[in-house]
Order: structure tokens, then C-alpha cells, then sequence
């Protein structure tokens, strides 16, 4: 598209906008509409409370709210056990069967818990763009707890995510390729000299850094024998390079040669340009717009790599564009299954009552927090619709609204029956976990909190108000004008584009 | 569609196990089922040459001794996990395909397998599966409910990019909650188009494909036999073309002598359950098996106990729709390529062209965008 139509085309997209929206572009207020739609993409659909915080804001003073209300840790305490000692695998072979059993069990009670916590903090961080970002970086450096098995080092890389979400992304990358979880996941800890292993040379070119193409074989060979002697101690959980291990000959990787270590070619990789239009690139595809505009990702990514790769920057310059707070169709982007429950919890208001089965159930919905399904993480996009999670997500939605009793299953579930420890009762109780009702969404107060009453036919005004704040796109199948408030509310979260933000 | 007609619809079908009329006689009853090796099957420790000693000097820890594998009846040497494919291979339903490949491999597991998936050149991107393509290539699959079951899979591989392909883990669970979806929703833009469209095809298959079919055979335990099972209700409705079931876990850099053989006594386990279960339903002699995998491994083991990404790989055929036999050629491991890895014999995209051909009667130069030539492992 050339520029002049581009611009064209950025005006009519302007024309077509509500009017509060195309004040809030060219410098207005948000309004509450822009608020909404800002604070979704930002973070998570927002609580009545938190769009009227944000409404009487210019976008950009929004956007600088949001930034400089980030943090860098969780506030929901830490789960009990993450700084217990990891039972390495020759321990555990050297138990008794029942011993074994019985940490087997732990170590799955751990993981559920770790994955209640993250979502317990998303639920009610008072800084959700830090949560959003958090969980970005756990699917850019993914590491997933099948592989690494100890959840204890699943947690202190999402602390460590957390630390550096909004931080500076060379640190961030030079600190995730020493980390634990890490070192373990992509088979760093097992790379010496005489014996490289490629695993984390070739997955942090091609997709922690470069993206696919933009290296040779090469620079893989070389680049892993970079990073032999990078390890953990088991008895600390901490990094420890193995001078002995590791391989101090000559390389070359992306023409950079010497006796290259692995800090050495990580420099090399933030050296290139295409690092950092391929991260501006992906955050343009989690916050603005399915397909990025590269004219726009350049300058982004000039600035992101000339600001010494402040995160924060980059964020900041991809939350200002215009698309961010349009309420559009073409645009639109698909929830994460993470952002559907949180979101609906934090609009509704809503209260998570089985962290750990919601954790659960999002597993259902094609999103298992901690443990992505290969080291590219979630593709996103389209992608997280297809028949089988779709039908998951309405039936997670229909279930948090309907008026059913409270249940027991949670406590049934998670209280393993003696003789139920194989790997058969386990996935039976996960399977139950999945059906609990773990999140409760009162329809009465969500209506209230829109101003509305839940007994009463609402006008045709009011219906399209209702619907505008729990979509940010028009429904596909309009409730008739007349139409009882709570049947207007429901039709809205099942309808297909109760999937989009 | 209203709910009386969808629910009339929805349990009309429930007692009906028998095919469609029109499906019994037309090639287009053919099913096909895709069996994913997820993250590059170790094809040098599938089908094994144990007796090329160059092979064991590559391989000093994971090599597979002389005295440990299958030897098929005048046929290769397996792992010992596929014991279970001796029948098979007797009855001359196996077809091994040996050395299958592409030009300029490429090592990502997820570039790869989207060349797989879309049948693209190396260095080419295709938006479309190949599968989708193939389907969509003729209006005769418009019959079927949908145009294919994925089970247990996150993506939908070749049926990506518009084939009505169902994603489901469980089937009875899917046919309950398609009530929540609404097939009638306008047609709309962007990512909603998308959401609108697969609204259309649950409305569509939960209201027909509902397995009731009930089995004698003993499905193997655990996930893989569970969707082994779905996989054979899905079939038994006759209401798809495709069935395609993704096993993970066969990245096997390290630890692979144990975690390979239990990965593939799954394989063999899956195939011979699905054999006897189909057989029950007398669909097993229209039905083709196919293994792939995005890539092999590099003949030389790492020093952690497993195998690095390669390129060339064997694959399997199974079914009566065979020609029992070897094709293709084994790796030659005095000639590896610049990396270490295998050169191909078979270019994967001409196992594609003959089983359109063969199975389906579709002219495959279109969907594959130019002629491959027939390697014959598919009755005529």
C-alpha cells in the first residue's frame, strides 16, 4: 500500500469511528468506550471502576498511567514450597514406591498451585499491562514444566519475567539464558565441550532473537559451543558456569569471530537489526493489530533498540497507535484463553473460587499456564479458535454465569482416593478439575455495575450500552429490542464475538 | 437451523451407524488417517540398518544391536518396539517408506512441518494445507459433514487454511456442548469471520458425527489409546474423509534409548487397535494408514543421549490399500550432507500425489503444484 493511501485509509477508519473515539485520536479525552477498549488490549477487560479512571484521559496520558503504574513483582503471596530443595531424578529413583508416589503427587500439586497463583495475581494485580507483558515473555522464552519438571524453578523464572517485563530486553534475554528453568528446558545444562548440544543456540536465533532464516547452520554449531558450561547446582537452584565443560575455541557466529562465550553471542544476536523488529513485530500482533505495518514497526524498532532496548518504549509506542482503542472488526484480535477468564472475571467482577481448576479448564480452552505446548509457545491469533476450544471457552462462560449451587468437586478432586496415583486417576481428576465451576460470575451485579436492571426489558439503547461494555465488537446476532436484561448479557458473553478484544 | 430441526437432526442420527447410502461404493468412502510423529521420529532407529557397520560407528550408545530389532520377513529390520507390525507386514499391509525428504531441508521443527503441511517448496509459503487444497480441489466432499477430525492436536496441519476441519478431544463430549454454537451467525470480517465459520462447522458435524459404535477390540491404555478409539467411532459414522491423530514427544534429544521405544510401541499399538477396530466395522479394507513426521534425525548420536534434528526419515503405510514392500532407499551414511544429515530418496510431496490419485481419484498437479511421479505403494 503506498503511503498516501495508507493515510487515506487511516482517515476513513477515523471517519468511521464513534465520534468520542475520534476525539480520543486526535487528542481528546478516551471517553469511556476508548477507556474500555485501551484497558482490554492493555491488559484485561476492565471493571466499570477501572474505565472511569481511565475515561477523562488523552490516550497518551493513559498510556503513561499505565506505565507508570507497572510493577516488577506479584503481590499474591508465593506459594509455600518454592523454596524447598529439588528432588533430583536420582533421589527419586532411589525412593520406595510409595515415596515416589507420594512426591510424584506433590511435585503435580505444586504445578497446580503455581498455575492458581499466576492466575490468582492476574485476577487482581492492580497493573495488568504488567501481567500482559509477564505472560508475553513466558511465550517468547517459553519453557514448559513437562520438561523441567521442578515448579520451583517455573516460579522463579516467571519472577524473573516479571522483574524485567517492562524492563530492558538485552538483560532480559542475557538473564533468561542462564536461568534454570531455562538451562533445563532447551538442554543447556546438558551442552560441554567435545559434546555440544544445539537446542538453545538454534531456538534463541530463531525465535527468541532473529526469526527464522536469518542465520546459518553454521553460526548454530558455533553459537552452542558458545554456551557449554553454562549449568545450574541442583542443591542452590542457581548458575554456575563450568569452566571444565565449556569449550573456549575459536567460532563464528553472524561473521563475528573470536573465542566467543555465550554472553558473547548474545551480543552478537542484539548486534543484528532484525532482533529488534522481530520482538516489535510480535508485541504489534499481541497489542495493536493481527497483521503488523512494517512502515510503522521500523521506527519502533529503531527506538526500541536505540533507547539501550527499553521494553517500556517499544510498549509504549505500539499502546498510541490509533487501532488500539478503535472498536473494530478488521482489526479485532482473539483472546488468549488467559485473557477471556481473567477478563471476564475483572469486568464482571466476578470471583475466582478454584484457581487451580480455572488453570485447568484454560488447559481445556488450548492454554496450560507454565507448560506451553513447544518451545515457539502459542501461536495466538486465529489459532486459538478451532472447534474444540471454542466449544470450551462457551461452555467455561456459560458455566461461570449460570445460577448452580456452589459444588464440592474442587476439594473431591483434588483429594486423591488411596489407590488412585497412577497416571489414569490422576487425568480423572484432572478431568473433574475441568468441569468444576471455578470462576462466579453474578449477572445481577454486572448489570447493575452497567447501570442497568437485570428483571427489565431494555430499550434499544440500552441494549446496544450493555453491549458495548462487554464487547468490543458489535455481536453477530443483535438481541431483539425488548429483551430482558439478562438474557441480553448472556446472549453477549456466547456470542462469537465475545472472543475478540 | 432452530433448535427442533437441530435436535431432530442431532438424535435422528444417533441409531444410525450404517454409512451413508452413497458412501458405500464411491472411492470418496476412502479414509484416510494421519498418524503425526510430533518433533522429528528418529527414522535410522525406526526402520534400522543394523547391519551397516557404519551405522554403529555413529551411533555407539543408541545404535540397536543386531540381536535386539524386528526383522521382517524379507523386509528391514524395525525397532523392537514394533514387534507388534509383524502381522501386518505378513499380510501385506505395510509399506515402508524409507529416505522421505525434501531439497534444502529445513531443521526448524515448525518451519518444517508447515512445509510438510502445506506441501510447499523449501523456501516457499503456502497459506493452505495440502489436504485442504485437495478436498476443497473437488465439490464430492461436500457430502461428508466436515472435512476432517483432528484429535488431540492444538493446530490443524494440512487441514489448516479452510478445510472444515473438527477439533475435538472427545467426541460425546463434543456432541453434548455443540448446542452453545450458533450456525447461523452473518457473515463478518477479520478474526470474526473465522469464529463465525467454525460456529458453522460444529453446528454442522455435532449434529452427525456422534460415534455409537460399540468395539470389541481392547483399545491400548492411556491417551493415545483413548484417541485410538475416538479415532475408530469417528470413522464408524462414515461422516469424514480425514482422521488425523499427533502424538507428541519425539524430539528426542536426550534420554532417547527409553523414551523412543516407549513412543513407538505406542505407534504400533495405535495401528493394531485401529486395525482390529475398523475390521469389526468392515472399514478397515477402504482405509489407508499414514505416518510423517517433520523431520528425521541426525545419524550421528549427541553426547547426551539422544539425536540432534536431521532431515530424511522413514515413514509407514499400513492397510489393505498397500502394496506391501520396501521403497524409497535407506539413508546412505557415507554420503551425509554438510550437516551430518541424511539426503532424501523420496520427495514426501510424491506420497502425497499418488495417494490423491489412488485413494481419492484427485488430480494431484494441481494441488501439488506440479507432477510427481507414482513410487507405487498404493494398489491401483
Amino acid at each position: 500500500m503506498s503511503p498516501t493511501l495508507r493515510t487515506v485509509g487511516l482517515a476513513l477508519a477515523l471517519l468511521v469511528a464513534s465520534a468520542a473515539s475520534a476525539a480520543a485520536a486526535s487528542g481528546g479525552p478516551l471517553g469511556e468506550q476508548g477507556a474500555r477498549q485501551l484497558l482490554t488490549r492493555a491488559g484485561f477487560a476492565p471493571s466499570a471502576g477501572e474505565v472511569a479512571r481511565f475515561a477523562p484521559l488523552t490516550q497518551h496520558a493513559a498510556v503513561d498511567r499505565l506505565l507508570a503504574e507497572s510493577v516488577d513483582t506479584a503481590a499474591t503471596p508465593a506459594p509455600a514450597w518454592i523454596d524447598d530443595r529439588i528432588v533430583l531424578l536420582r533421589e527419586l529413583r532411589a525412593l520406595s514406591d510409595e515415596e515416589r508416589r507420594a512426591e510424584l503427587q506433590r511435585q503435580v500439586r505444586m504445578g497446580l498451585e503455581l498455575r492458581g497463583w499466576w492466575l490468582r495475581e492476574m485476577a487482581t494485580t492492580e497493573s495488568p499491562l504488567t501481567e500482559r507483558m509477564t505472560l508475553f515473555w513466558h511465550n517468547h522464552f517459553v519453557s514448559a514444566q513437562p520438561k523441567v519438571r521442578w515448579a520451583q524453578l517455573m516460579y522463579r523464572q516467571n519472577v524473573l519475567l516479571r522483574r524485567h517485563a517492562l524492563g530492558r530486553f538485552d538483560v532480559l534475554l542475557h538473564q533468561v539464558a542462564r536461568d534454570p528453568a531455562m538451562l533445563v528446558y532447551l538442554d543447556t545444562a546438558l551442552n560441554r565441550r567435545g559434546a555440544p548440544n544445539e537446542n538453545f543456540a538454534r531456538e534463541a536465533m530463531e525465535l527468541f532473537t532473529l526469526g527464522e532464516g536469518r542465520y546459518g547452520e553454521a553460526d548454530i554449531k558455533d553459537a552452542a559451543r558458545a554456551f557449554t558450561g553454562w549449568s545450574f547446582d541442583p542443591a542452590t537452584g542457581q548458575f554456575v558456569f563450568r569452566r571444565g565443560l565449556h569449550d573456549g575455541g575459536h567460532k563464528t557466529v553472524l561473521g563475528r569471530s573470536g573465542p566467543l562465550d555465550g554472553d558473547a553471542v548474545l551480543d552478537v544476536l542484539l548486534s543484528q537489526p532484525s532482533t529488534a523488529e522481530f520482538v516489535v513485530s510480535k508485541l504489534w500482533r499481541e497489542f495493536v493489530s493481527p497483521v503488523p505495518d512494517a512502515a510503522r514497526v521500523r521506527p519502533i524498532a529503531d527506538e526500541f533498540r536505540s533507547s539501550g532496548w527499553r521494553i517500556d518504549v517499544a510498549v509504549r509506542a505500539l499502546l498510541l497507535q490509533p487501532e488500539v482503542i478503535q472498536r473494530s472488526e478488521e482489526n479485532a484480535l482473539v483472546k488468549s484463553p488467559v485473557e477471556l477468564v481473567v477478563g471476564l472475571l475483572r469486568q464482571s467482577e466476578g470471583r475466582l473460587v478454584a484457581p487451580a481448576a480455572a488453570a485447568v479448564a484454560m488447559a481445556g480452552m488450548g492454554q496450560n499456564l507454565f507448560s506451553p505446548p513447544n518451545v515457539r509457545g502459542w501461536p495466538g491469533g486465529d489459532a486459538w479458535i478451532n472447534t474444540a476450544t471454542l466449544l470450551a471457552r462457551k461452555q467455561f462462560v456459560e458455566r461461570a454465569l449460570s445460577p448452580a449451587p456452589p459444588d464440592a468437586r474442587p476439594a473431591m478432586a483434588m483429594a486423591a482416593p488411596a489407590g488412585e496415583d497412577g497416571a489414569e486417576g490422576l487425568q480423572r481428576r484432572l478431568r473433574m478439575l475441568e468441569q468444576v465451576r471455578s470462576v462466579r460470575v453474578d449477572p445481577d451485579a454486572w448489570l447493575k455495575s452497567a447501570g442497568l436492571a437485570p428483571e427489565r426489558p431494555l430499550s434499544g439503547t440500552e441494549r446496544a450500552r450493555l453491549e458495548g461494555v462487554v464487547l468490543s465488537v458489535p455481536p453477530t446476532v443483535h438481541a431483539a429490542d425488548g429483551t430482558l436484561g439478562l438474557d441480553v448479557l448472556r446472549a453477549a458473553v456466547l456470542d462469537p464475538a465475545y472472543q475478540l478484544k | 437451523m432452530d433448535r427442533r430441526r437441530f435436535l431432530a437432526g442431532a438424535f435422528g442420527t444417533l441409531s444410525c451407524s450404517v454409512l451413508p447410502a452413497w458412501a458405500s461404493s464411491s472411492a470418496l468412502a476412502r479414509l484416510l488417517v494421519l498418524v503425526e510423529l510430533r518433533g522429528g521420529n528418529d527414522g535410522l532407529n525406526t526402520v534400522v540398518p543394523v547391519d551397516n557397520g557404519r551405522y554403529h560407528d555413529l551411533r555407539p550408545r543408541l545404535g540397536l544391536k543386531p540381536d535386539a530389532v524386528v526383522r521382517l520377513a524379507d523386509g528391514p529390520a524395525l525397532h523392537p518396539s514394533l514387534g507388534a507390525l509383524e502381522p501386518l507386514w505378513a499380510a501385506g499391509e505395510v509399506a515402508v517408506l524409507q529416505g522421505v525428504g525434501y531439497p534444502r531441508p529445513n531443521l526448524s521443527h515448525f518451519r518444517s512441518i508447515e512445509i510438510w503441511d502445506t506441501a510447499s517448496d523449501s523456501e516457499q509459503v503456502l497459506q493452505t494445507g495440502w489436504l485442504t487444497r485437495a478436498l476443497q480441489s473437488t465439490g464430492d466432499f461436500s457430502r461428508y459433514s466436515a472435512d476432517g477430525v483432528v484429535l488431540g492436536a492444538p493446530d490443524l496441519g494440512p487441514l489448516g487454511g479452510g478445510a472444515r476441519a473438527i477439533a475435538l478431544n472427545d467426541p460425546a463430549r463434543f456432541a453434548a456442548l455443540a448446542r452453545l454454537a450458533n450456525g447461523e451467525a452473518a457473515p463478518s470480517r477479520g478474526a470474526l469471520a473465522h469464529l463465525v465459520r467454525v460456529e458453522a462447522d460444529i453446528a454442522r458435524a455435532g449434529a452427525s458425527i456422534r460415534p455409537d459404535a460399540v468395539f470389541t477390540t481392547e483399545f491400548p491404555r492411556g491417551p493415545v489409546g483413548q484417541a485410538v478409539k475416538h479415532a475408530a467411532g469417528i470413522a464408524a459414522t462414515g461422516q469424514v474423509p480425514v482422521i488425523r491423530l499427533a502424538l507428541p514427544g519425539f524430539d528426542t534429544h536426550q534420554n532417547q534409548l527409553q523414551v523412543h521405544g516407549a513412543l513407538l510401541k505406542q505407534v504400533a499399538d495405535a495401528v493394531v487397535a485401529l486395525r482390529l477396530a475398523l475390521t469389526e466395522q468392515s472399514l478397515w479394507d477402504r482405509t489407508l494408514v499414514l505416518t510423517y513426521s517433520e523431520f528425521g534425525r541426525r545419524p550421528l548420536e549427541n553426547q547426551t543421549g539422544g539425536t540432534d534434528h536431521g532431515t530424511a526419515s522413514a515413514l509407514f503405510a499400513f492397510g489393505p490399500l498397500v502394496r506391501g514392500g520396501v521403497y524409497g532407499e535407506a539413508p546412505d551414511l557415507q554420503r551425509l550432507d554438510d550437516n551430518g544429515n541424511a539426503r532424501h530418496a523420496i520427495d514426501f510431496r510424491s506420497i502425497y500425489a499418488e495417494l490423491l490419485e489412488r485413494l481419492w481419484q484427485i488430480p494431484s498437479e494441481r494441488v501439488l503444484q506440479k507432477r510427481h511421479a507414482p513410487i507405487g505403494y498404493l494398489r491401483a
